[in-house]
């Protein structure tokens, strides 16, 4: 698995840049993956949303979809993509430190 | 005598039972079935309506003719599942069935009341649906006098049954708008929340050519959010606006309101099971097959079909308290029609993403993988008996369970 230096420490991801290990995940490195996709700096709707995620993940072992932010952490969908423009799914879990959301196809 | 109830006839219930009945004893086991309508669709007929190659008649049977003696049928809505009493409680008469286990196979339908604007003045007049009997033919009635324009095919949300089916819509609609004359007058667009055609990469790009080639436009990432019919457009969440004159909606799916209800099911009433043996996560006692359960799979019949298989032979064990060595690993077959009499076949797991190469089936294949042939669109057509004749009935199919990768080039 390849390796990739992120706010000063050295992490394993997938080929597309998604964190291997939730649990290397830091706040910093949140802000590092934020900036490298142009949504930094993370406001407090963003660290909402991350934190929900991150939370039910750890529940269910999926990152999870739009709808189920949208309904469970009560951030409107229009608003996340707000706040993660273009692909907020993928982009919530690659901020999140959760690996690429498994598509259902 | 111990109590099995499944909920739902549909492909996955009935074809369950037709197994079950003949590997319990049915000195021991009574087994019930329940469903809400008496009619049994040929799903994968559907698509097929609009453009007129099957009539209504081509795909409904009677429920009843494919349950089989000793397994009693109830024609009722179900009111609500009760795990911790064990029990089912029935609308018709207030009904109540207590079992032993419980297989919920009540499948997932389309929710168009769910997206502002799609369910309103212009349903059955510019937007359309084809995942429906009522919907197809009301298409086919549609597309006869229809004289060209925008037509545009939006998938709502994932999953959906059968992925690949909006495809197939819309490669048959560039066959059939070519057959009529007026190709030339029609644009056709696929709005799509994927990021292309399909999600695995080696079938997503073979089927994207397909497309270029037909001159079907492709707008990815679109998640829409909602339709102004006044206007003719959809609008996604982004803002991006497609214009259409012709809708053809796959709106969202969602399981059963009966499940919401019991408090099986997750955000879309699907029910959270174990991957490998389709026993609910929360109780030992239920499973959930077909389109019913929350399987990161495709929601289609050849998976109700594998998964059934893996199931059964499960089942036999764990009543008898023995552990469940039978694995699913995701198994999905599906053929996909491209016009003009031909077709593409793809056969996936979990883990294995649609491969080039060969299908075997002894007797009368191979078919050929990831790519055109006249014969897959043969093996499309005769599937409908197969279907009826031997799918249903749950009797042998020269087709494994388990994926194989003979044939395949990986």
């Amino acid at each position: 698995m390849p390796t990739k230096e992120i706010a000063g420490k050295t992490i394993e991801v997938d080929a597309e840049g998604f964190m291997a290990n939730p649990n290397d995940w830091s706040k910093d490195i949140a802000e590092a993956l934020a900036e490298e996709i142009g949504i930094a700096p993370l406001t407090e709707g963003h660290w909402k949303v991350i934190e929900f995620s991150r939370n039910d993940f750890s529940a269910t072992g999926e990152a999870p979809t739009l709808r189920r932010i949208t309904k469970q952490a009560g951030v409107p969908t229009k608003e996340l993509y707000k706040l993660f423009p273009k692909g907020p799914a993928k982009k919530v879990a690659l901020v999140s430190g959760l690996g690429k959301p498994t598509g259902c196809i | 005598m111990k109590k099995l109830v499944i909920l739902g006839a549909g492909t996955a219930g009935t074809m369950v039972a037709n197994k079950l009945s003949h590997m319990l004893d049915l000195n021991e086991w009574k087994i019930t079935i329940v469903d809400q309508d008496e009619t049994h669709y040929y799903q994968p007929g559907f698509l097929f309506i609009p453009f007129g190659i099957y009539g209504p008649n081509d795909v409904i049977k009677p429920k009843r003719d494919f349950i089989p003696a000793g397994v009693e049928m109830v024609m009722s809505e179900i009111e609500l599942i009760e795990p911790d009493k064990n029990q089912v409680k029935l609308v018709k008469d207030g009904r109540v069935l207590p079992y032993d286990f419980l297989i919920v196979a009540t499948g997932t339908t389309p929710r168009p009341d769910e997206t502002p604007g799609l369910h309103n003045g212009e349903w059955r007049k510019s937007i359309h649906d084809f995942y429906t009997f009522e919907g197809a033919n009301a298409l086919a009635k549609h597309l006869r006098t229809w004289d060209g324009g925008r037509l545009v095919v939006n998938i709502v949300d994932l999953p959906y049954k059968c992925p690949v089916a909006p495809l197939e819509f819309i490669f048959l609609a560039d066959w059939y708008f070519h057959k009529m004359g007026i190709r030339h007058k029609v644009d056709l667009t696929l709005a799509t929340p994927l990021p292309g055609a399909f999600t695995k990469p080696r079938a997503a790009k073979l089927l994207g050519n397909i497309l270029e080639e037909k001159n079907i436009k492709v707008v990815p990432d679109f998640l829409i959010e909602r339709v102004e019919p006044d206007k003719n457009v959809i609008v996604s969440y982004e803002e991006e606006e497609v214009p259409y004159d012709l809708l053809v909606t796959v709106p969202l799916n969602m399981g059963a309101d009966v499940i919401g209800r019991s408090g099986l099911g997750d955000d879309l009433n699907y029910v959270p099971v174990d991957k490998g043996n389709f026993l609910s996560t929360k109780h030992d006692n239920i499973f959930a097959l077909g389109d019913a359960a929350n399987l990161p799979t495709s929601k289609a019949g050849s998976v109700a079909h594998f998964a059934a298989e893996v199931f059964v032979e499960n089942f036999m064990r764990y009543i008898d308290g023995l552990e469940m060595n039978h694995e699913f690993d995701g198994h999905a077959n599906c053929y996909i029609e491209s016009g003009f009499g031909k077709g593409i076949l793809i056969d996936f797991n979990y883990d294995v993403e649609p491969l080039p190469g060969k299908f075997p089936l002894p007797g009368i294949g191979p078919f050929s993988l990831l790519q055109e042939s006249e014969m897959n669109h043969w093996g499309k057509m005769m599937f409908r008996w197969i279907y009826w004749n031997v799918l249903l009935k749950g009797k042998e199919m020269p087709i494994t369970a388990q994926m194989s990768m003979a044939g395949k080039w990986a």
